[in-house]
């Protein structure tokens, strides 16, 4: 009897749950938002402000701290995060010869692939709400919960402040679920997992890198690594949708080949490894 | 022909190709409901290589291998049906319990088979080690463990590929003890394997693979005979038999050693010589065939000619 694709995911995340690894992304995704808070409030009594709006409102609503974290962690971090499972999730099972004993059950390999691509993406997803969730949590603590300033400058009330947060981070599960897509591709091609991971992250690097060199100005808007901060355009007033619906189809650009590669590779690929 | 009707496994002409290497050349396979069937050959002969076509987990170059009558490179998983076993050594998750990755497993084969996990824990002997992470198993534990998932598919067919590899000598012989179990309760098993002592002793059909090429497939008996049996003779005249032996077109290698007169002969010409030695007066005492080894035969077809044998 062939077993659901639910029930494939929830054996994946099952696996996820028990490997030490998994806690070492969400360790960096907790610990980063606390020590931020911890070094905020001790320099906020020496020397009060920031560079941007947000770290100048630091001190005036727990909620900037999210807001301020999602900026700093979005750029290489979260990616960080992301590509640690995704870039792990085919490749480990290949080079430990586990792939074949599940490829040897009532499943087929598209099931398992659905699985596994669905749960480095709750992971990535996981990552993020926690970092958020932690972030306000300590920001609250520290500074209370207060009404915040959004980007165009408009003083917005402490609960619709929660929300833009939660929109805010909701937003860029975008990029980064197109990192974790192509994550799972280098994952499934490369069958090694240091590969992945290091090929995964390497790649938002050389984006940046790319953003920097002076005649390719005009690429900027396509690339993955532009995307990541297209969730600001929900902390202004009126919402600014238009980076968000670019960077809606942009992503779709690389991560739906990645995926569809990354599918097609796996379907066929000969599992010989282990 | 319906799938319950067709045989556990048929391979036609299977070829499998990595770049300039010819791992599988056209092999043919017939294992047939309620074999134990041998799959022998050295190393790097496309055993491991045709075993994985078999479970599909690696796409032939040509030809096809179906299971039950069902491909599993058109049929996926529902070829696997009634189907189980490893290649190479059983692997798990090293982080999980033996029964937390047996549960894994059953899920994936789509049953909830709490009960039946104590059952395949019992039967290879796991029981009090159940709780215990994969990671900390021996070589011995893992090849039976992969037995246990691989009976949680209660299956038809049990396909293992070198399961007594690494085992010490009570291990293997725990591990031919229970293949022989499963054989009597009617599943057809397919075991690739380089103890050739355990083949000869638990299969009755065998292929044997050299250079990717099917050199033999048939009845382990069938392949003693044409291998030419040797036989002991003792006489009332052992001089005048080995003068007889000699002359009979077909005995070969004919000697006098201490236990009496020995040569090489096909069953035809030992009736021959027996009735030539009446004819002569000289009584038989004791003649007794002596079948080659399967080990004899093994080196024989792969280490030499295997045209030979088959003339």
């Amino acid at each position: 009897m062939k077993p659901s694709t639910l029930v494939v995911l929830r054996w994946e995340l099952r696996k996820l749950v028990s490997q030490k690894r998994t806690y070492l992304g969400f360790a960096l995704a907790v610990a980063l938002p606390v020590i931020f808070v911890i070094v905020e409030g001790l320099r906020h009594r020496h020397d009060r402000g920031g560079d941007s709006i947000f770290a100048s409102e630091i001190t005036q609503s727990g909620l900037a701290t999210p807001v301020l974290m999602l900026l700093f962690l979005s750029a290489f971090m979260l990616p960080l995060i992301a590509s640690l499972v995704a870039g792990d999730i085919v490749a480990n099972e290949d080079g430990n010869g586990t792939l074949k004993t599940i490829l040897t059950r009532s499943v087929d390999r598209g099931q398992v692939f659905a699985a596994k691509a669905i749960a480095a993406m709750i992971y990535a997803t996981i990552a993020v709400f926690l970092s958020a969730a932690v972030a306000t949590a300590a920001g609250v603590a520290s500074w209370g919960f207060h009404s915040i300033r959004t980007l165009s400058g408009t003083v917005v009330l402490a609960p619709k402040g929660l929300l833009l947060v939660f929109a805010a981070n909701l937003t860029y599960l975008i990029p980064l679920l197109t990192v974790v897509a192509i994550g799972v591709l280098l994952s499934t091609a490369t069958r090694n997992s240091a590969a992945a991971v290091v090929g995964t992250i390497g790649l938002v690097i050389m984006l940046y890198i790319v953003s920097t060199i002076p005649g390719l100005e005009g690429i900027h808007p396509y690339l993955l690594t532009q995307q990541f901060q297209a969730w600001q355009g929900l902390m202004r007033t009126p919402t600014d949708w238009a980076p968000i619906t670019h960077s809606a189809w942009v992503c779709a650009l690389y991560a739906g080949p990645s995926l569809l590669a990354a599918y097609l590779v796996f379907l066929r690929r000969d599992v010989a490894g282990g | 022909m319906g799938a319950e009707e067709a045989p556990p496994v048929k391979a036609r002409g299977l070829v499998k190709r990595y770049d300039e290497v010819l791992a599988v050349d056209h092999i043919d396979l017939n294992v047939r409901a309620g074999d134990v069937y041998g799959f022998l050959g050295p190393n790097g002969a496309g055993k491991t290589t045709t075993l994985r076509m078999a479970l599909g987990l690696i796409t032939p170059t040509e030809g096809v291998v179906e299971l039950f009558g069902r491909d599993p490179m058109r049929h996926g998983a529902r070829a696997l049906e009634g189907v189980a076993g490893f290649v190479e050594a059983p692997r798990f998750y090293p982080y999980m319990s033996a029964r937390k990755n047996l549960e894994l497993l059953a899920a994936l084969d789509g049953r909830d088979a709490k009960q039946l996990i104590g059952e395949v824990l019992d039967t290879v002997e796991l029981t009090p080690r159940a709780a215990h992470r994969v990671g900390g198993f021996s070589h011995g534990m893992r090849q039976r463990l992969g037995i246990a998932a691989a009976l949680l598919r209660r299956p038809r067919l049990l396909i293992l590929d070198e399961p007594a590899t690494g085992l010490d000598p009570a291990g293997m012989r725990d591990m031919r003890l229970l293949i022989r179990r499963l054989a009597d309760d009617g599943i057809t098993v397919l075991l690739s394997s380089h103890q050739l002592p355990e083949v000869q002793e638990l299969c009755d059909r065998v292929a044997i693979v050299q250079t990717g090429r099917v050199v033999y497939e048939g009845a382990l008996a069938d392949l003693r005979r044409q291998g030419g049996a040797s036989y002991r003779l003792a006489t009332t005249d052992d001089a005048r038999a080995l003068e007889l032996a000699r002359a009979q077109s077909g005995v070969e290698h004919a000697s006098i050693g201490e236990h009496g007169l020995t040569f090489e002969a096909q069953e035809s010409d030992v009736g021959r010589l027996s009735l030539a030695l009446g004819q002569a007066g000289v009584a038989i005492l004791a003649l007794t065939p002596e079948l080659a080894t399967l080990e004899d035969l093994f080196f024989r077809l792969t280490e030499g000619d295997p045209l030979a044998l088959a003339a």
